[in-house]
């Protein structure tokens, strides 16, 4: 089910035509004896922008650290344009599809002595063996990439130094550098105030567009990305559903996936959800949330 | 600068001219090591394989053989165990490394012991622990140079996935590096270093030629490629002059010369001492030397006010700098 953008051919890859980017079918993934996924399934199609929407514990890092191969899946199947996501290869890359990740918590040393740039070229090659050759297109690159993500004005500082939303456009660049044709990004904006959540939004979404990235990326907070994104996938205990907006934030299939009842409520072009009548269950943010619990909403 | 010290064919003493040989390529490969030790936080198990190399060197001591290569056998000997009882887990390799540290400490100390008690030899001690640069003879150099360029050789290879590693695990597993097999690689370039550098400031105090060139480099810059020349002349430096400091030594003092190894590390410190105000100068001053910022810069993102609001996060104050983790 690949609605939203028609999934056009335009550049990035040996994809056969037709068949999505990343197919997650059946994957279940169990941490320390507890079922953290239960068979998720869902696709990604070339371009497509797609929203991992789940309240804290839902289990986005855990999915998208599958979807990487960090952590073995329990059961089920992923496969990136076709190719089962493979055991990791002795050196280089484990896959053929380059994928970029930016974690949700990157602890940096304030100490490190790398410059933002330095953290950006090793996104380009960081994986290689044998010193490396100066090369003009991997400066320009790095170059390029610092622009597009706002970071050319402390791509020279000390990167650990950065701060929190400062380092998560280096992080970008990073990923981006590895030209990558999925980039999964987990709680971009969680560090991030509305506008420059906005900037960062605008540019992954600009990314699909030109670029055909296809961009999986987490939220605790669904509106922000409402605007630009293609589909959804609604995680919650583990169990997920996928389509479109429309189709999953809707209060019938919410109710299932949560097992209890869930209203959804469409506020000036907002989304909340709301399990009636005790709980907010997708905000901990105050005043993002216009949610009848005054108290939760007011603190 | 010190042409006033030197001996008409000073240079020409072949005793003086080894050290000096031996002691800088032991120095340079410790320095370039040391900087990646630093950087993932591996000082503790550095020290962990001195003692592992202690016990090598008086192994092959009380065997009677040249020390020279149980230094380098019994610091990997030490790195391979950490690396069998350590695992995953961060706070267990830790406590791996401890235990390897107290049975070396505790071996060297028995052969030692033999060495000197039932082999009666004198200096056993002194050579093992505080090293013996001015007694290596040519025979030394195949060993120096094959391990030496073993561990740069490693550190050439795996120089790119070691320093992503050490900045993220997360990262750069998900670029596809075999973090534990990147490390295993750095362990062993460690172990090479520390064997080596037991030559010439003797196993105990060559966590100081590993650890202080690097951690005052450090402090020199923030461009990792200028932090590993730093090292290396650092450590060269500190080195050489430590050696010819000793060798006068013995004019100043009247007979025997002071050991290399004291002069080396007191170098080291002075160096690591001024680097400290060396660096607070480079951190105050990089605020200075902050590019002017520009609406151009940020304007790749669509939207002016939010490149002035990109802007406006910008920059950073000295007290932020400061303020470290
Ligand atoms: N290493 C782990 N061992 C055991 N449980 C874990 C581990 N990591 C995460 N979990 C649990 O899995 C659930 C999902 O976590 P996570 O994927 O981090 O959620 P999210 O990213 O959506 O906040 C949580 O209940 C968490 O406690
Ligand atoms: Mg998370």
């Amino acid at each position: 089910m690949t609605s939203g953008r028609p999934a056009a051919s335009a550049g990035a890859g040996p994809l056969p035509s037709g068949s999505p980017l990343l197919e997650l079918d059946g994957v279940s993934t169990v941490l320390a004896g507890r079922v953290v996924l239960d068979e998720v399934s869902f696709s990604v199609g070339a371009g497509e922008l797609v929203g991992l929407i789940g309240t804290n514990g839902a289990g986005k890092t855990t999915l998208l650290r599958t979807i990487l191969g960090l952590q073995r899946p329990a059961s089920g199947r992923i496969r990136l344009a076709g190719v089962p996501v493979g055991a990791p290869r002795l050196v280089g890359p484990n896959r053929k599809v380059p994928v970029g990740y930016v974690p949700q918590k990157v602890l940096l040393d304030p100490d490190l002595p790398l410059r933002a740039r330095d953290l950006v070229e090793l996104g380009a090659d960081g994986e290689r063996l044998g010193p490396r050759l100066p090369s003009a297109a991997r400066h320009d690159l790095v170059d390029e990439l610092l622009d597009a993500v706002g970071a050319a004005a402390f791509a020279d500082f000390r990167v650990g130094r950065l701060s929190g939303g400062e380092q998560q456009r280096v992080l970008i660049a990073h990923a981006l550098a590895g030209r990558p044709q999925l980039l999964l990004l987990d709680e971009p904006l969680a560090n991030l105030d509305l506008r420059s959540g906005q900037e960062v939004v605008d540019l992954l979404h600009r990314l699909g567009v030109e670029r055909r990235i296809a961009v999986l990326l987490s939220s605790h907070d669904i509106n922000q990305l409402l605007p630009v994104m293609d589909r959804v996938v609604y995680l919650a205990g583990g169990r997920a559903v996928a389509g479109s907006t429309d189709e999953v934030i809707r209060s019938d299939v919410l109710t299932r996936l949560y097992g209890h009842h869930v209203d959804v409520l469409r506020v000036h072009g907002r989304v909340i959800v709301v399990a009636s009548p005790d709980a907010v269950l997708d905000h901990d943010e105050p005043g993002e949330v216009a949610a009848p619990a005054p108290s939760r909403a007011g603190s | 600068m010190l042409t006033w010290l030197f001996e008409p064919g000073f240079f020409s003493n072949s005793e003086v001219q080894m050290a000096l040989g031996i002691g800088s390529a032991v120095a340079l490969v410790s320095a370039v090591v040391g900087v990646l030790t630093v950087l993932r936080g591996q000082s503790f198990a550095g020290h962990a394989l001195t003692e592992s190399a202690a016990t090598g060197g008086s192994g092959l001591l009380l065997a009677g053989v040249n020390p020279f290569l149980g230094f380098v056998a019994g610091a990997v000997a030490g790195a391979g165990a950490v690396e069998l009882i350590g695992v995953h887990d961060p706070r267990r390799r830790d406590l791996a490394t401890g235990i390897v540290l107290g049975l070396s400490i505790g071996l060297a100390s028995l052969f030692l012991y033999l060495e000197t008690t039932v082999s009666a030899t004198t200096g056993a001690t002194q050579q093992i622990l505080f090293g013996s640069i001015f007694a290596v003879t040519s025979s030394t150099i195949p060993v120096v140079a094959g391990f030496g360029a073993g561990a740069l050789t490693i550190v050439a290879a795996l120089y790119r996935p070691l320093v992503l590693s050490s900045v993220s695990g997360d990262l750069a597993a998900a670029k596809g590096v075999r973090i534990r097999l990147v490390g295993l690689g750095q362990m062993l370039a460690l172990a090479l270093a520390v064997g080596l550098s037991s030559i010439a400031i003797g196993a105990i105090l060559s966590t100081a030629l590993l650890i202080g060139p690097a951690a005052a480099a450090l402090r020199f810059t923030r461009r990792l490629s200028l932090v590993m020349i730093w090292s290396a002349a650092i450590g060269v430096g500190t080195t050489s002059l430590g050696i010819l400091l000793a060798y006068y030594s013995a004019d100043w003092s009247g007979g025997n010369g002071l050991p290399v190894s004291f002069f080396i590390v007191a170098l080291v410190f002075v160096v690591y001492t001024g680097s400290g105000l060396a660096g607070r100068r480079e951190r105050s001053g990089s605020r200075t030397a902050r590019p002017p910022a520009t609406v151009q810069e940020a304007a790749a993102l669509p939207g002016t006010p939010a490149a002035a609001g990109t802007l406006a996060a910008g920059p950073r104050t000295s007290g932020r700098r400061r303020q470290g983790r």
